[in-house]
């Protein structure tokens, strides 16, 4: 099943800026976490018309399930531009499920340096939290059963397409 | 599944039942893709290191073990620094060199330290196969690599060369490659002859005087030269391994001059492989005996780098090895 995109993302985009105006933050370092997010975070970047650069986050060193699932075989290097000190950061992402990404990437970006203040902005909440995260700014919500996954294609154009996987047995 | 001839048996005491790394003793008998998985994961740990994060939390709780019964500054050192940048902890324990360290002492020294929660053996030993029987005594969830066993096997600085002929080169097909010293008693050599083999070189060549050619080194699927005037010809990369004085000793060699003028890479020899030929060497060097100081200084050698991917690709092994399940309920 197939998702569409451009309505999400308009929405987030103003989300976005509304929040960014009421925080008065004018210059933010907008992040994206590999690869969706940065997919995402490449339109907001244009479209919410900012310059200087754009940073990106792999956190496959960062996460909690690695002694469980092995290491990511391709790990692309995040890049940050130097000193994110007293930044203001916009932490994008395609899809919020369990909030350990999340937790993943803050972590990533305080080994770099102290923001002044992180947004989180994603383009599809599914709902499932397993940590008190929450966006701040969000493009659409989606109910999903469990088991099911929601994924973002890309970059040229970005879709949104729905895998179920029905075999799985319901977890409790 | 293939029934498993008993030299097969490395390969499945190293992998997962489904394929994946779990002890790192030896390149024979691993398949490619698990040495392009290896390489491709220490590409993303060379890519660390920037100005502002060197760490990353991987390993964190970890406690790896450096459990050298031989002296290595090099090797030592740069597990050490791997093993931190994941944020392991790290004990190095150095037992003499001097002392033969009997099966019953080792099993016994491997009890004691698995009883502290340890989770990752580095293992060099001057006897062949002592990372292999570690390997295959220790408790479930440890995990072993051998740093060097006698001479036999160091898989962790055969995949280093690969990962720098791989980030010079690019593709293994086309290359020719020549390994030049002492292979008879070199365990480098071994395992960077069956890692060039099993990435697919085009040309191996080992170049040695006769004395110091293991016999039958053609079934490895090598190429054997006693000339290095023809060993070199056209290389692409030129592997020089150090030659350890007390070979000189025995009947292998008259002197380390001769050896220098026979063997010894000068800009002179140099210029007989591809002019944009690499130089490695897995360190430490002897200055004059089997490489010039123009060479091993000059602008063909990556010596020094080889050093730099040793601390990647030895976080990738590390971080593979440990990522296979070890806190199985």
């Amino acid at each position: 099943m197939k998702l569409e995109v451009t309505d999400p993302l308009t929405r987030l985009h103003r989300d976005l800026e509304a929040l960014l105006r009421l925080r008065a933050v004018s210059t933010p370092l907008v992040v994206g976490i590999h690869t969706g997010g940065a997919w995402i975070a490449a339109r907001l970047h244009a479209g919410l018309g900012l310059e200087g650069p754009l940073g990106s986050l792999d956190i496959s060193f960062y996460r909690d399930d690695f002694s469980r699932i092995g290491l990511n075989p391709r790990v692309r290097p995040s890049q940050l531009p130097l000193g994110i000190d007293g930044r203001h950061v916009v932490l994008v992402d395609d899809v919020i499920h369990t909030g350990r990404t999340v937790r993943a990437a803050l972590n990533e970006l305080f080994d770099f340096g102290r923001p002044a203040s992180v947004m989180l902005a994603v383009l599809i909440d599914r709902g499932g939290r397993e940590l008190p995260i929450q966006p701040d700014a969000v493009g659409a919500r989606v109910e999903l059963p469990r088991g099911s996954e929601i994924k973002l294609t890309g970059p040229d154009p970005l879709g949104l397409e729905i895998l179920s996987t029905p075999n799985r047995p319901e977890s409790r | 599944m293939k029934p498993q001839s008993p030299v097969a048996r490395p390969a499945s005491l190293q992998l997962t039942p489904d394929g994946r790394l779990r002890h790192f003793l030896s390149i024979e008998g691993l398949p490619r893709a698990l040495l392009e998985q290896i390489l491709d994961t220490a590409e993303s740990f060379a890519n660390l290191g920037g100005p502002a994060v060197k760490k990353v939390p991987l390993l964190r709780g970890k406690t790896i073990v450096n459990l050298f019964f031989e002296a290595s500054t090099r090797t030592r050192t740069t597990f050490e620094l791997a093993a931190k940048r994941l944020s392991a902890d790290v004990l190095n324990l150095n037992i003499g060199a001097a002392a033969t360290v009997k099966g019953e002492t080792l099993l016994d020294t491997l009890r004691n330290l698995e009883a502290m929660h340890t989770d990752m053996f580095v293992v060099r030993h001057a006897d062949s196969g002592a990372a292999h029987f570690i390997a295959r005594h220790a408790a479930p969830h440890v995990r072993v690599i051998n740093a060097g066993d006698g001479r036999h096997a160091h898989p962790t600085q055969a995949m280093l060369d690969m990962f720098t002929i791989r980030r010079v080169k690019g593709a293994f097909e086309p290359l020719c490659v020549a390994i030049v010293g002492d292979i008879l008693h070199s365990r480098v050599a071994r395992s960077q002859i069956h890692a060039l083999k099993t990435l697919g070189t085009g040309c191996v060549r080992v170049v040695a005087p006769r004395t110091l050619l293991p016999a039958e080194v053609e079934t490895l699927g090598v190429e054997a030269h006693v000339d290095p005037e023809t060993g070199l010809e056209e290389a692409d990369v030129i592997i020089m391994l150090r030659l350890q004085r007390e070979r000189m000793k025995g009947a292998f060699l008259p002197s380390e001059h001769e050896y220098f003028q026979r063997f010894g890479l000068t800009e002179e020899r140099l210029r007989r492989a591809r002019p944009d030929v690499i130089v490695m060497h897995p360190g430490p060097i002897n200055r004059g005996v089997e490489i010039d100081s123009r060479v091993a200084d000059g602008p063909r050698s990556v010596i020094l780098r080889q050093v730099t991917y040793g601390i990647a690709v030895r976080m990738a092994v590390m971080s593979m090895a440990l990522g296979t399940g070890t806190d199985a309920s």
